[in-house]
């Protein structure tokens, strides 16, 4: 599977995602361009966290209408495989390809913090190698993650299972304590319907590594590079939970 | 012609407004306690071209409905002056 990571004029996590591939996984990754439309074959779009276009006038309002967002949008729409983190989760909501729409934290504080997600569900290639109930430890960074939706949107994405990450506490309980943002339901990722999309506000990328503080967000990378997707973003094999990488 | 239009875009009713509360908070402690609720918007002044008031006010409408506001969590209106 090839992977491609888009760098937007602001992204701050490009790089974090690309060396979560080629120096923690040793797996080829490449950089896509906001203004060259050609997703170079890749399987995988990985929208990266940051600040795409100053976040002027909405967070990922100016970044989804960029050339290679019209590409993106054509490759999720044929069942490409699109992961927005942070900012691109944000990219993703402005585009239409999840539903929703990001508002100010409810702190009305950047908010920049460990938390705790529980995986709701693995019926998408990104959490195939998790367990569903397992409870994965990782960072946010951002100011508009309090995520919003009408009361039926959302319970369409519960009763269909697309509600895959929740802020929780520690024994697993998604209650306001655990929520960083205010999102509605403690969201903190969702999936489309057909499950190749995947948004999330939590930093995976930057929970690869022990010294980094966590290794939890290692078991996405490997579900992604292990599920043996082919470009239809159809899983072709399931895939075992990963062992904890050893400390660094 | 050249046409000076307002987009005004609010948030929904029932969108939380983080932003709307503070200012209301920091109201109340300067001493407005009159204030019962303050909801947060944005205004654009946008010049175009156009050959009449009326296409200008279609033109700012689809800018809106495209990119100045969000239709999940947001409304707007257009005004135009010539």
């Amino acid at each position: 599977m090839r992977v491609g990571v888009v760098t937007f004029p602001g992204s701050n996590c490009d790089y974090d995602a690309y060396a979560a591939f080629r120096h923690v996984l040793d797996y080829p990754v490449e950089f896509l361009w906001h203004g060259d439309a050609d997703l170079h074959n890749v399987d995988c779009v990985i929208l990266p966290g940051g600040f795409a276009f100053g976040d002027y006038l909405r967070a990922g309002a100016i970044a989804r209408f960029s050339p290679v967002m019209r590409s993106v949008i054509a490759f999720a729409e044929t069942g490409g495989l699109v992961w927005g983190i942070c900012n691109g989760f944000q990219v993703l909501l402005e585009a239409g390809l999840l539903p929703g729409a990001m508002r100010r934290n409810a702190s009305m504080r950047f908010a920049c913090q460990w938390v705790r997600i529980k995986v709701e569900s693995t019926q998408t290639p990104f959490l195939l190698g998790c367990r569903k109930g397992q409870i994965l430890r990782m960072p946010i960074a951002h100011a508009e993650g309090n995520y919003f939706a009408d009361e039926d949107v959302l319970d369409e994405l519960e009763d269909s299972g697309r509600v895959v990450l929740r802020y929780v506490r520690a024994d697993g309980t998604p209650d306001p304590r655990a929520n960083p943002n205010g999102s509605r339901r403690n969201i903190a990722g969702i999936i489309n319907a057909q499950g190749n999309v995947l948004g999330m506000m939590p930093h995976p990328e930057r929970a690869v590594e022990r010294i980094l503080g966590s290794d939890d967000g290692l078991a996405m990378f490997h579900s992604l590079v292990g599920a043996g997707v082919v470009a239809s973003g159809v899983p072709t094999q399931t895939v075992k939970p990963v062992e904890r990488r050893a400390q660094v | 012609m050249m046409v000076t239009g307002t987009v005004t875009v609010r948030l929904k009713p029932g969108v939380l407004d983080p932003q709307g509360q503070a200012i209301r908070r920091a109201l109340e402690q300067m001493g407005f306690e009159s204030v019962h609720n303050v909801r947060t918007g944005r205004t654009f002044e946008i010049q175009l071209d156009a050959p009449d008031p009326a296409s200008a006010h279609g033109r700012l409408t689809e800018m809106s409905q495209k990119l100045l506001a969000n239709p999940v969590v947001e409304t707007f209106s257009v005004e135009v002056k010539s």
